[in-house]
């Protein structure tokens, strides 16, 4: 990690519904070109966090405390035209389903061209020359020829190959990815994964990236945020976050991944679970958590414990974690 | 003897633009209290080689030999016997039970349609069946609604357990649920397999999941089976480079930042290339793959694989694409 101004400080972030309070004291930084992780489950504000960025929140949530900003610069206070000119030059974002962020009447190409036209002034004739290179750059074969096809004659990784190439049409500073995979193929989350960290690095733009997926997060982030409930619970170096997790939530998710262990079979034994579901987290005082959590104690019912730093980079919410890595740390005398 | 034997089965549908072969030829066998693993792409045909051998959607040819029977020609109001013995798992619990039901009603059908016992002896029996799944007395007077996607699919499975099935196809079983239900729903599946002897086929793009779940596991690509071998020798042994390619695939640490395995999309199963249908996309491929389609042999015992170069990390130099 640089000691450099991020280029993203989402700081305190709360985020409220008339019905709940999805998203509370929740915060990251993402440094200029780096790849930041925010893992968490359905439920969990990893999405809503994403559009409160993006200033794209349902009509009915509202940003009830917090500040989210670019560069310094407040997005919160924006005016909303300027706020227009960040989204796709500075921030851009790609959904998990692509086929419903395209508009099935116009071709890729014409999709791709108008964000050229509106963001770049570009002429019709240069938008659609500018139009077939991005798709060249995401790896569309025969842009060409795709350039005048319909959405719905491409493949579900074609499609998410034409967000990416509007997403970066305009050569944005940080790309927000909220689950690009999920709703690919393996084979086909894997190229896409791919093309994300390759352009990241020859367009030298940080990427956040949204997912449930602990694999995607071990294999292409830099760091990572354990999101639970609306908070954020861990966060660490992606590497050191599968080697050793600390919070009791983030070990029960690798405990439970038959994926990241190719010794687990039926025949020898359950997998492990994390008991209920993260609906039990609603109207918890304490951590939201504890309801599930096999290290619980009477005070995680209380308050939310505090994020603790047990370790340089290394946050962690929970007490009994906490007291014990503070103990491990100061038995080796560091 | 097993429990099902399904031989040269073809389902294909009629396009405008010609028969589209979602199952091309498949034979597939489940011995009882087995655990078979069906795992490929979407589009393969793994789920309407599921609905297929439950008689769900018409086979076109073929046979599906269930306990000695072959319900593949059976007239459709003598399929009763079979759909009591032979259940279904869906992935969406929520778009499989009707939202104007309450649970218990639900949970009853089955086995009103299957005239299952009296009054007293179905509600004994719904009881039974929804605490067994995990789930409290009182949410038989729920509606699918008041669920979260975990509790649903625990009602899916009550739903195809109820009436006491042999076998039971789970096509994508936990792949809508949350990693932290995904295992509580795939301990409960084990359960449940130990204590009715069920049989399983259980369909999932995800390696991982299969991993786990199966005894034995078919690798299916456009229509047909490509790889077949138990569960732990496909993962020291994986012989075609399209299974090869699934496991380097699926997100691991280990690989920091590598490339992709393979590029390309799957075919459109309406135009399937000539010869091995895995031939545009495979690293291997040679001339031979162009023209010919492999057929499944033997590559050891109990391991099969359709591909000329079955085993071959790289393309054999003496013949090269084009020359």
């Amino acid at each position: 990690m640089t000691t450099a101004a991020p280029l993203l400080d989402v700081a305190d972030l709360t985020i409220a519904f008339p019905t709940g309070t999805p998203v509370i004291d929740f915060g990251f930084t993402v440094a200029e070109g780096e790849t930041l992780a925010v893992v968490g489950e359905s439920g969990s504000g990893k999405s809503l966090t994403a559009l409160a960025v993006m200033r794209l929140l349902p009509p009915a949530a509202k940003i009830v405390a917090g500040a989210i900003r670019l560069k310094g610069r407040d997005l919160r206070a924006l005016p909303e035209p300027e706020m227009r000119r960040v989204r796709g030059r500075e921030i851009a974002m790609i959904f998990q389903e692509p086929m419903t962020s395209l508009n099935p009447v116009l071709t890729v190409g014409r999709q791709i061209a108008e964000v050229l036209r509106l963001h770049e002034g570009m002429s019709a004739p240069a938008a659609r020359a500018r139009t077939i290179e991005l798709l060249d750059l995401v790896r569309v074969a025969d842009p060409h020829r795709r350039v005048d096809d319909f959405p719905h004659r491409l493949s579900g990784g074609m499609r998410q190959r034409v967000m990416i190439a509007m997403a970066v049409a305009c050569r944005p500073r940080l790309l927000i990815a909220d689950e690009p995979t999920t709703a690919l193929d393996v084979t086909i989350q894997a190229q896409v994964l791919d093309l994300l960290d390759r352009l990241r690095r020859d367009l030298g733009m940080a990427l956040l990236l949204i997912t449930h997926d602990l694999g995607i997060v071990g294999q292409w982030a830099d760091r990572v945020v354990v999101m639970y409930a609306g908070r954020r619970v861990e966060q660490a170096d992606a590497t050191r976050v599968l080697d050793d997790p600390l919070h009791p939530y983030t070990r029960g998710l690798l405990a439970a991944s038959p994926r990241l262990d190719a010794s687990l079979h039926y025949s020898a034994g359950p997998l492990r679970e994390i008991p209920g579901s993260i609906a039990s987290a609603r109207g918890q005082p304490g951590c939201p958590f504890a309801p599930r959590c096999p290290l619980a104690q009477p005070s995680c019912r209380i308050r939310p414990p505090p994020l603790a730093a047990v370790r340089p980079g290394r946050l962690v919410a929970c007490p009994v974690t906490t007291a014990s890595e503070l103990a491990d740390v100061a038995a080796v005398g560091l | 003897m097993s429990l099902l034997s399904v031989s040269d089965l073809h389902t294909h549908f009629p396009t405008p633009q010609g028969a589209l072969r979602a199952v091309d030829g498949v034979s597939l066998t489940v011995a009882k209290g087995e655990s078979v693993g069906l795992v490929g792409e979407s589009g393969c045909g793994k789920s309407t080689l599921g609905k297929t051998v439950l008689r769900l959607v018409p086979p076109t040819s073929g046979e599906i030999v269930f306990d000695g029977e072959d319900i593949a020609r059976l007239p459709a109001d003598s399929l009763g016997p079979f759909r009591r013995r032979a259940q279904m798992i869906f992935q969406d619990p929520f778009s499989s039970l009707n939202p104007r039901h309450t649970i218990e009603t639900i949970l009853t059908a089955p086995l009103y349609v299957h005239g299952i016992g009296d009054r007293a002896e179905r509600r004994r029996r719904v009881r039974a069946i929804i605490e067994r799944v995990g789930l409290p007395l009182s949410a038989l007077s729920l509606y699918p609604h008041e669920f979260s996607g975990g509790q649903r699919q625990r009602i899916g499975i009550a739903r195809a357990l109820i009436l006491g099935p042999d076998l039971v196809i789970c096509d994508e079983p936990v792949s809508a649920l949350d990693l932290s239900i995904q295992a509580q729903i795939l301990n409960l599946l084990v359960e449940m397999k130990r204590d009715y002897d069920l049989s399983y086929l259980f369909i999932s793009h995800d390696l991982s999941v299969i991993r786990y779940f199966a005894d034995r596991v078919l690798v299916m690509y456009l229509g047909r089976i490509v790889e077949s071998a138990t569960g732990a020798d496909l993962w020291a042994r994986p012989l075609h480079p399209y299974t090869r390619a699934l496991i380097a695939a699926i997100p691991d640490p280990s690989r920091r930042r590598q490339a992709a395995p393979i590029g390309g999309d799957i075919s459109s199963p309406q135009d399937l290339p000539r010869g091995c249908s895995f031939h545009p996309r495979c690293p291997i491929a040679t001339s031979i793959c162009a023209e010919r389609d492999p057929a499944l042999e033997m590559h050891g015992a109990g391991h099969q694989v359709a591909c000329h170069h079955a085993g071959s990390l790289v393309r054999p130099s003496t013949e090269m694409v084009g020359t």
